[in-house]
């Protein structure tokens, strides 16, 4: 990694950047082909277009707005207070991350459906039902869980990395507390913040368990119907264009509201990273607790409950419960494998958006999340047709399987690398070449170290969103590879939930240590001096 | 800390090491739109009886015949076998799957298996009224589905509108009693504030929950809902023989034209429709379909196929009149 801001990128930095932008483009191109070809742009003209725009508007940005309204609190509260039990808080909020959306749904539904398990609790009271959570509420509140996580980690995680100084200052200035938070801590939380609702939008838009569970009409879900009962590719394209478009259209409102973010908030003194004074909540701790608890209650627990309800279930039944390991490290082994490589592929966008910012590097940052809003099954398709045709002995391989993950999330991965590389000052590692060391080592002795929270933070994610993945997993995993998620898949569509619940009550207690591990530890070390 | 990152990532590889082969000669390779819990052992009894080495990648059908679309002459598909008429329709539309023996085909009754002799149905399903056990005596609930538009079933029906199957009762229900009784009775339905659901199963369970009263769905699903809470207060009503409504359907499978196992292929063809094969539908708890083929009784408990002939229709004409279908649905405000 070479430093200097003003000068132009290596020839080679750049020449693998653009790559991997254009082989992220590939759903797109697959897109257009179809669209193209199928000449179904009447769709464009349908007045229901309009509708399912705004109902998708709709569900975006209650999602957004309710998730960055949980995740920065609950960030704030791990990190910068003395919050009882706060590691153990900060790996149970990040956990809701791993349940997939149906699962979260088709839970949400069990607990409070009009005659869900809640209603049983509240019969001997006279309830007979309770009210209905289809449509917008439901689909509102199992997409805010199993999404805040993207706010709260990337939070997080630049709060750790927080210069205290900036606050200290603001506070010797004569601040009070809450006018430092505003003025000072806020805005330079702003490029995590922007980060983490831009994830949970392209999630929100890309979704498909929830709205279809919940009955709520999104365009994700008019282009499953297009599949589904119309078996014409052609008119789903064209919708997906549509889904590449809005989120277009919410990648440029991020930039503008990210505004001056792309200032540096890089240490600038030497080494001397130190933790920042911890918040004494006092009488406010219950208050803080009652948060945490609320968060953790309905995006964990009750999941939990409800699986556990439905594994006791399957125990109690005559017949044996059949287990197998092969879907637990086939779930494993694919997630590390895939965070590391998408981690990996994200680092040469962000060292030329954040090294030599000028049009065409932020432009190409930009393009790499084009895709993300894709519903699964569209990238899938698409990685199918380029495969089989032109890539043959990849297709159906484990290797393909990990590209199509990369494809997915690599959005994901890039928020922490950005964020990483923003808080690392070229300065230092100029220093430390002038101090003789040769790149290598700089790398090794001062860049990474640096860098390690944030790459981390976007590992986390990518692991924790390639354990769920079901629709690209389903269509391109080589025959007989089983994970934690097609296990789920498998017995939920038969309606077995009792079955289904152990895979997915594993999916989260395997999770739990690998989020600790990345998310969380990992975050916390990096503030002691050394 | 950076050795346990290293740590996890090599255990990852050593995970991710052992790739199951690609289809090579002698594998059958068979995409199953139906799912393993119910066809599992069915596969793995033509394994043992038949010897060959069998692959399945499981799915949803209309998702893997988008796939062998995409797949195009590299599919590593011998066989398609699919949930319904419509995605094998869809295949075989696309010129992808090849004739099937005329002697397989005969096994059949004509109006179950493609007017082509591309695809042959394997197993009959036939729409039913759900109904809630504790609510209602089966001798109040409707015989025909005409009759749900009185309003006395306000807000007490439910079905999955974007559902194939459902649409395909649509479909029958207008080829039979044609598309102006077909929009009044759905304009009646509507009328009844009916509840919507994604999909079959979850219409079965508010049923026996009590979510709502009566259910348009498939008789097999209650089977599925029994096998996972056997006290679901939950039955099948069957429908007048010639209800519009008492749409008998079937899922099916076919061979790929491109297919490098077509012997193996064949063979698996041929055991589904043996005697053999069409007894597991018999015998197996939770897979409660029709078998198709002459002198095999349904499960008990399941009237004979022939006393449910409901509409006379050949399934596949049903391809080609969807579009107007949803078109109906989407006028009347099913669908969007």
């Amino acid at each position: 990694m070479s430093a200097a801001g003003g000068s132009r990128p290596p020839a080679l930095l750049a020449g693998v950047g653009i790559a991997v932008v254009a082989l992220l483009g590939l759903p797109l191109v697959y897109l257009v082909v179809r669209a193209v070809e199928g000449d179904a742009w009447d769709v464009l003209l349908s007045e229901n277009l309009a509708h399912l725009i705004w109902d998708t508007g709709v569900l975006v940005v209650v999602v957004t707005a309710t998730g960055l309204a949980l995740g920065v609190p609950l960030a704030w509260l791990v990190v910068r207070t003395d919050l009882p039990g706060r590691t153990v808080w900060a790996t149970l909020a990040a956990l809701p991350l791993v349940i997939p959306s149906y699962v979260a749904a088709l839970v949400l539904l069990a607990a409070f459906g009009p005659r869900g398990l809640l209603q049983k609790l509240l019969e001997p009271l006279g309830v007979d039902r309770v009210p209905e959570i289809y449509g917008l509420l439901g689909a509102w509140l199992a997409l805010t869980l199993s999404t805040y996580p993207f706010v709260f980690l990337l939070a997080a995680s630049a709060l750790r990395s927080l210069d205290p100084a900036l606050e200290e200052a603001a506070r010797g200035l004569g601040r009070s507390p809450l006018e430092t938070f505003r003025r000072v801590t806020l805005p330079v939380l702003r490029p995590a913040l922007g980060a983490g609702a831009l994830l949970v939008a392209l999630y929100v838009l890309s979704d498909f368990g929830a709205v279809s569970l919940m009955q709520y009409d999104s365009l994700t879900r008019a282009i499953f119907l297009q599949y589904r009962s119309l078996f014409d590719r052609a008119p789903a394209a064209v919708l997906s264009l549509v889904l590449v478009a809005l989120s277009g259209l919410i990648l440029v409102l991020e930039l503008r509201m990210r505004g001056r973010a792309l200032a540096r908030y890089g240490r600038a003194g030497t080494g001397v990273a130190r933790r920042p004074r911890v918040v004494a909540l006092g009488g406010w701790r219950w208050p803080a607790l009652g948060f945490c608890s609320l968060a953790v209650g309905l995006g964990l627990v009750v999941p939990i409950a409800v699986l556990c309800y439905w594994a006791v279930r399957a125990f109690t039944r005559v017949e044996p419960v059949d287990w197998s390991w092969g879907p637990v490290a086939g779930s494993v082994g694919v997630s590390l494998v895939a965070a590391a490589v998408t981690v990996a592929a994200t680092l040469p966008i962000a060292i030329l958006a954040v090294r030599f910012p000028r049009g065409w590097t932020l432009a190409l940052e930009r393009l790499s999340y084009a895709g993300n809003a894709l519903p699964g099954i569209v990238i899938a398709l698409s990685l199918v047709f380029f495969a089989a045709n032109y890539a043959t002995p990849i297709y159906q391989t484990t290797a393909l399987l990990v590209f199509a993950y990369v494809v997915r999330f690599f959005p994901q991965a890039l928020a922490g690398s950005h964020s990483a590389l923003v808080r690392v000052s070229p300065r230092l590692e100029e220093a430390a070449r002038g101090l003789g060391r040769r790149p290598v080592s700089v790398f090794a002795r001062i860049t990474a170290p640096l860098l390690a929270p944030g790459l981390l933070t976007g590992a986390a994610l990518v692991f924790l969103s390639t354990m769920k993945e079901l629709p690209a997993t389903l269509l391109l995993r080589p025959i007989g590879f089983e994970t934690l998620a097609t296990e789920i898949w498998k017995y939920t569509a038969v309606a077995a939930y009792s079955r289904a619940a152990l895979p997915a009550l594993v999916l989260i207690a395997v999770s739990a240590p690998i989020v600790y591990l990345l998310g969380v530890r990992s975050g916390s070390e990096v503030e002691t001096p050394g | 800390m950076r050795f346990g990152v290293l740590a996890l990532l090599a255990l990852a590889l050593a995970a991710c090491g052992g790739d199951g082969g690609g289809s090579g000669d002698g594998t059958l390779t068979i995409y199953s739109g139906r799912e393993e819990e119910l066809v599992g052992p069915l596969i793995e009894k033509f394994e043992q009886a038949s010897g060959t080495n069998v692959e399945v990648r499981y799915g949803d059908s209309a998702e893997l015949a988008a796939t062998i679309a995409e797949e195009g002459d590299n599919s590593p598909a011998d066989v398609f076998f699919a949930q319904d008429p419509g995605s094998l329709g869809a295949v075989e539309e696309r010129g992808q799957l090849a004739p099937l023996d005329e002697s397989v085909l005969e096994r059949v009754p004509e109006r179950f298996r493609s007017a082509d002799g591309r695809w042959v149905g394997t197993s009959g399903r036939v729409r039913v009224i759900a109904y809630n056990t504790e609510e209602l005596s089966e001798n109040e609930v409707p015989d025909s589905v005409l009759d749900l538009t009185d309003p006395k079933w306000k807000g007490k029906i439910g079905f999955p509108p974007t559902n194939a199957s459902f649409q395909a009762f649509v479909t029958a229900m207008r080829l039979s009693a044609g598309d102006e009784k077909t929009r009044q009775w759905l304009e009646g339905i509507k009328a009844n504030d009916p509840k919507l659901y994604e999909r079959n199963t979850p219409v079965v369970e508010a049923v026996a929950a009590g979510e709502i009263l009566l259910g348009l769905v498939n008789h097999y699903y209650l089977y599925l809902v029994k096998e996972e809470n056997p006290d679901a207060a939950v039955a099948n009503h069957y429908l007048n023989a010639d209800d519009p409504g008492a749409l008998v359907s079937v899922a099916g499978a076919g061979i790929l034209d491109s297919a490098d196992s077509k012997e193996e292929a064949a063979d698996f063809i041929d055991y589904l429709l043996s005697e053999e094969g069409q007894q597991f539908y018999v015998d197996q708890a939770e897979e409660a379909e029709y078998p198709l083929i002459d002198g095999i009784e349904p499960k008990e408990g399941l009237p004979p196929l022939d006393s449910i002939p409901g509409p006379q229709l050949d399934l596949t004409r049903f391809g080609t009149e969807l579009e107007r279908t949803l078109e109906l649905l989407n006028e009347v405000g099913f669908t969007t």
